[in-house]
């Protein structure tokens, strides 16, 4: 990847995890952790990747991406937010009495494409997007991100028996495999590994990458890009919480909004991150 | 009544989609296993590349119709009606009536009159369930010719459908020519001033039986089709109920909240009547003859006839 894209989307991803703390923080809820491990991966797609209209959100030939594990929703929004499809200022009110954004990712939202948060439904709901663009030879390809704890819902592999035999090459799935979930470590709670391998023997095409890193993401996306009769899964190796030291791998980050002093302290981090960056 | 035909509203479904995908190119079937019982099998001959099987997996299947209609198409899925209300509920929920998509569930079987199946298939919970869904509309056809009308009511109403179909034939007493379906409208089927009869769904046939009898032996009803049980007539039921001052409910679903309490709940608010509902009474069905166990169970011209004898005695 071009060195000055690639900085342009540290920075822009950066400023994504900004406004996830701010929604976070200003709601006093919502799910930090698993949200900063999907902030480049969301950066990347959203900026480098999908074919989208902030002006014209319901463009019918607009790419499509599913939430699929909605408890992140800061992230989306705040992706979305930057990308301009509403203004900034929105992500303060997450979750407020009366705010566009609701506390998981809901249709009515200028570019989010599917109301999700229950965990296993919204790779079917991608499913059947990506159906439709095949029965009407549209070219829009459809990505959805779900959480490796998400995956023991039995749904994903109805979906993904689903996926496999309507060959459903257009449907991207990225499973963010950080290794955590409310009650624990994942392999701890109920393990899903091999995941890889879960999904091969469901028939689809799979890559293992280590996330946070663009230059990876656009390899694997190329690759997936490259897949024909089958549908791809990314296995993102991320780092729940990344880019707040104290958040980073820490279960009890999952779904806890920091106080004030820590508050300070994420955004102080991120802000040197950021003048680093544009230094 | 010899020469009346008798055709399951099932059958009717699956004819009506084919019927209806000719006019209606957006209209999509997907079933769960089930082509052959829910008759979406007569659209998938007709219609090879607008039918897709998901397999035996209910939850994926509303998902998918969920996606589908993002995409501006009319997915109708179908399944038997305890998957569709029962093991699917939190997706229909979820992926369906919260973002209130333009999805039309087409469930068949159901109630007792799934027959030698016994307790696990007969479902007389879904009624109830779909109705606790902001925005859901459900429709509970009587015949053919009221089930292929509400078909196509449901593709031409924009938003989530749930529509209730049975297994057995039950006799085809609307006249196509002159029937008219509008959503959200009960029909008035009788009229008499001495007790109001609500049926819905197969239930409707015994009635009028039930009514005409009833007439025979000098008591008058006014006899109601409830085929819109989401959202309710409740103008035509206050009217009658103000009318008559005694109601009577028939449904094939259990008295615990289905069109009874639907009723009931209308009544209440806006004119206090005392309701009597015949249904399932808060019990699990069992295996036998689809005839035998509405009979059983109640669900009969005969029990409504008593039923509304020692009700309007009591007055």
């Amino acid at each position: 990847m071009d060195a000055t894209i690639k900085k342009q989307l540290e920075i822009t991803a950066c400023k994504v995890r900004l406004g996830i703390l701010e929604g976070v923080f200003n709601a006093k809820s919502g799910h930090p952790g698993g949200s900063l491990s999907i902030a480049d991966l969301l950066t990347y797609l959203y900026f480098c990747r999908m074919n989208v209209y902030p002006n014209s959100p319901d463009e019918p030939q607009r790419d499509r991406l599913v939430l699929s594990k909605g408890h992140t929703a800061p992230a989306l929004y705040s992706v979305l937010a930057e990308k301009g499809f509403f203004d900034k200022s929105e992500l303060k009110n997450l979750r407020h009495i009366g705010a566009l954004l609701q506390g998981h990712p809901c249709i009515s939202i200028p570019g989010v494409d599917m109301s999700s948060g229950s965990l296993g439904q919204g790779i079917s709901a991608a499913c059947g997007m990506a159906l439709s663009a095949k029965i009407s030879s549209d070219t829009y390809k459809v990505y959805t991100i779900l959480g490796d704890g998400e995956i023991q819902e039995g749904q994903v592999w109805e979906a993904a028996m689903f996926a496999a035999h309507y060959q459903l090459d257009n449907l991207v799935a990225i499973v963010d495999n950080n290794g955590l979930q409310i009650d624990g470590r994942v392999k701890d709670v109920m393990s899903p590994y091999p995941i890889k391998e879960k999904f091969e023997a469901f028939g689809w095409h799979a890559i293992e990458i280590e996330a946070h890193d663009f230059d990876n993401l656009e390899k694997a996306f190329n690759e997936a890009e490259c897949i024909s009769s089958q549908p791809v899964v990314i296995i993102q190796k991320s780092i729940k919480g990344k880019g707040v030291s104290f958040m980073e791998d820490n279960v009890s980050w999952h779904g806890a909004a920091p106080n004030a002093e820590q508050y300070e302290q994420a955004v102080a981090e991120l802000n040197a991150r950021l003048k680093e960056l544009e230094g | 009544m010899a020469d009346v035909i008798k055709k399951a509203t099932r059958e009717s479904y699956g004819e009506a989609l084919a019927e209806l995908g000719d006019k209606y190119e957006n209209l999509y079937v997907l079933d769960a296993d089930l082509a052959a019982a829910t008759k979406t099998g007569i659209f998938k001959k007709k219609f090879p590349d607008r039918f897709f099987d998901c397999g035996i997996a209910e939850a994926n299947m509303m998902g998918v119709a969920a996606g589908m209609a993002t995409t501006g198409k009319i997915p109708f899925a179908s399944t038997f009606a305890m998957f569709a209300s029962g093991r699917a509920f939190e997706i229909v929920r979820n992926s369906i009536g919260y973002p209130h998509l333009n999805v039309k569930i087409g469930a068949t079987h159901a109630g007792i009159s799934v027959g030698e199946d016994g307790a696990t298939h007969q479902c007389n919970e879904d009624i109830a369930l779909m109705r606790t869904i902001p925005g859901m509309t459900i429709i509970n056809p009587a015949d053919d010719v009221e089930t292929k009308a509400a078909v196509e009511a449901a593709i031409l109403h924009n938003g989530p459908v749930y529509m209730r179909f049975g297994r057995l034939a039950v006799p085809v007493f609307n006249d196509k020519s002159t029937y008219k379906f509008e959503l959200g409208k009960g029909i008035q089927l009788r009229s008499g001033k001495d007790v109001t009869i609500i049926a819905t769904g197969l239930m409707v046939a015994e009635a009028i039986e039930a009514g005409k009898a009833l007439a025979e032996q000098g008591i008058e009803a006014d006899v109601i089709n409830i085929h819109t049980i989401k959202p309710i007539d409740s103008e035509l039921i206050v009217k009658s109920a103000a009318k008559t001052g005694l109601v009577v409910t028939v449904e094939e679903h259990s008295i615990i909240g289905g069109l009874g309490s639907a009723v009931s709940e209308v009544l209440c608010e806006k004119q206090p009547t005392k309701v009597i509902r015949i249904g399932v009474n808060d019990v699990f069905g069992h295996s036998g003859p689809a005839v035998q166990l509405l009979k059983e169970f109640g669900l009969s011209a005969e029990n409504i006839i008593g039923t509304v004898k020692a009700a309007v005695a009591a007055k």
